[in-house]
């Protein structure tokens, strides 16, 4: 079962608890976006074959979102962190790719 | 192609069954084709089909990573049924199945198709709203469903619970035409076709790259060497969006993993499909006696083909309420396949930025229903460089224009 350190309350969260939220550090596009860029923010996603950065929810838990980063074929958890960013840590990011030889990185 | 017939049943067998061929062939590519299918699933054969068929193009290609029929095709619960909510939807399910009802004798494959009908339960209030509406909605559609009784529905279904404790059964939409069919069957049985039609089948061949020039598809890069074309189709479910990346553009998709499972082989005891929405399961028999079970998707992105537990204890609690009889018995088993979900959880039939690419996508968790409506639609798509009717509502520009065939609202979960 999927378990992701909720950063916010520290607990070890099972799958159970979460609530899954879609990819994360979305550019949010409003009025006055073009309908392309509108169209990008709601609907087109990266999907990516390993790497992949979510938004999950502690759902019965605090009750915060946060942010995960994940594999999404070999399911391995690389770290969650806050929330309150428009995209991962550095330090994060460098870890990943000390383990995924070949990933392109962040963005 | 040799036909199959009693007639050569009744040779063979006094031959010691020494005279069968091999169902298609398994050539090497070729250096050119006018048509590519990239994946050897339901809906890819099926394009490819109609493609010679009812366009008379032949010299094509279907590619396949893996082996024929391997991905979802393999993995679905074989359910057929068309009482959809929206026009659009409607019309290519409901294709999809008159095509099954012929497909044994068109295709010249056994291929089990059994109209043994489906029911999908209503046990709230506003569920038993929803499938009066659908009901009406098909009746000016075109498709023959009812709404029906609790009283009819345990008549049809004589092991099921009508009074569960949290969810009592207060009707159902009722689709006598509906059933299931043998998922292998059709994959084999379209491949053959396709094969005596003069296509190639190439299986174990991964495509690693999509060349262009001047905004049109010229080759594909494969693991068996590079092959030329002018119309290339993308039918890969779960893996559209790495194909779509290697063109150049994006899919408002995203791949999940839906699971399935079947129980041991027990007697007669129910001859009908059940969905039970709100409870989130859905059950038949199949012909060997298994019950064969699947329930919701997962969440989050997965790749793996293996989903999360928890949605296996949801589904089988949900069922063990609906059919009290089953709770003793043993799951053989379980397996999952991602699916590629869109956003309005309707499937994507439609050209895309690149010339001569199109894309074949996003059935979600209800594909195998609708792959010979898929692959006639997708076939007349390819072949004219345009949309027909049934196509036509099912383009990427609905995401841009917001005219999306919302059957997520209207069937309250995946289907």
């Amino acid at each position: 079962m999927l378990i992701l350190e909720c950063p916010y309350c520290g607990v070890m969260a099972d799958e159970t608890e979460l609530a899954a939220g879609g990819e994360a550090h979305l550019k949010r596009e409003g009025p006055g976006s073009s309908d392309a860029d509108f169209e990008a923010y709601l609907f087109d996603r990266m999907n990516p074959k390993g790497v992949h950065f979510e938004r999950w929810r502690h759902a019965s838990g605090c009750g915060k979102w946060f942010h995960a980063a994940r594999n999404t074929v070999t399911l391995e958890v690389y770290g969650t962190y806050s929330a309150q960013v428009s995209e991962p840590p550095k330090a994060l990011v460098t870890a990943i790719k000390r383990k995924v030889p070949g990933w392109e990185g962040w963005m | 192609m040799r036909r199959y017939s009693a007639f050569a049943i009744a040779r063979e067998a006094l031959r010691y069954h020494s005279g069968w061929e091999r169902a298609w062939r398994s050539p090497a590519p070729k250096k050119r084709y006018d048509a590519i299918v990239v994946g050897a699933g339901g809906h890819g054969l099926a394009t490819a089909y109609y493609l010679g068929k009812n366009h008379g193009i032949t010299n094509v290609a279907v590619l396949e990573k893996g082996w024929l029929g391997g991905g979802n095709t393999g993995r679905n619960t074989t359910i057929i049924r068309s009482n959809y909510l929206q026009d659009p939807s409607a019309a290519i399910y409901e294709k999809a199945r008159s095509l099954y009802e012929t497909m044994s004798q068109d295709l010249n494959m056994n291929v089990m198709f059994s109209p043994r009908g489906v029911i999908m339960l209503a046990q709230t209030e506003h569920e038993v709203r929803g499938y009066k509406r659908t009901a009406h909605a098909n009746a000016l559609q075109g498709v023959e469903t009812e709404f029906i009784g609790p009283e009819r529905v345990k008549e049809l279904v004589p092991i099921i619970n009508i009074e569960g404790p949290r969810y009592p059964v207060l009707g159902g939409l009722w689709q006598a035409r509906g059933g299931t069919a043998r998922h292998d069957a059709v994959a084999w049985g379209y491949a053959r076709a396709c094969s005596a039609m003069g296509m190639d089948i190439i299986q174990n061949c991964a495509v690693t790259g999509i060349e262009t020039e001047g905004g049109k598809v010229r080759a594909v890069e494969t693991s068996k060497g590079r092959i030329e074309t002018g119309k290339l189709a993308l039918v890969v479910a779960g893996h559209s969006s790495q194909l779509a990346e290697m063109a150049g553009f994006r899919l408002p998709i995203e791949s999940v993993t839906l699971q399935a499972l079947v129980s041991e082989p027990i007697k007669p005891a129910m001859d009908v499909v059940v969905m039970a929405n709100t409870v989130h399961g859905y059950m038949s028999q199949s012909d060997k006696g298994e019950m064969v079970i699947g329930g919701g998707t997962d969440g989050a992105n997965n790749f793996t083909q293996r989903g999360s537990f928890h949605h296996i204890e949801e589904t089988v609690r949900a069922l063990v309420e609906t059919f009290p009889i089953i709770s003793r018995l043993k799951m053989l088993r379980q397996w999952g396949g991602i699916v590629d979900m869109t956003g309005d959880r309707s499937p994507i039939l439609s050209k895309t930025p690149v010339g001569g690419v199109y894309v074949n996508c996003g059935w979600g968790t209800g594909g195998f229903k609708a792959i010979p409506g898929s692959g006639w639609a997708m076939a007349e798509l390819v072949a004219k460089d345009a949309p027909g009717a049934l196509a036509a509502d099912f383009g990427l520009e609905r995401f841009r224009e917001g005219r999306f065939i919302d059957e997520s609202v209207a069937a309250g979960v995946a289907h």
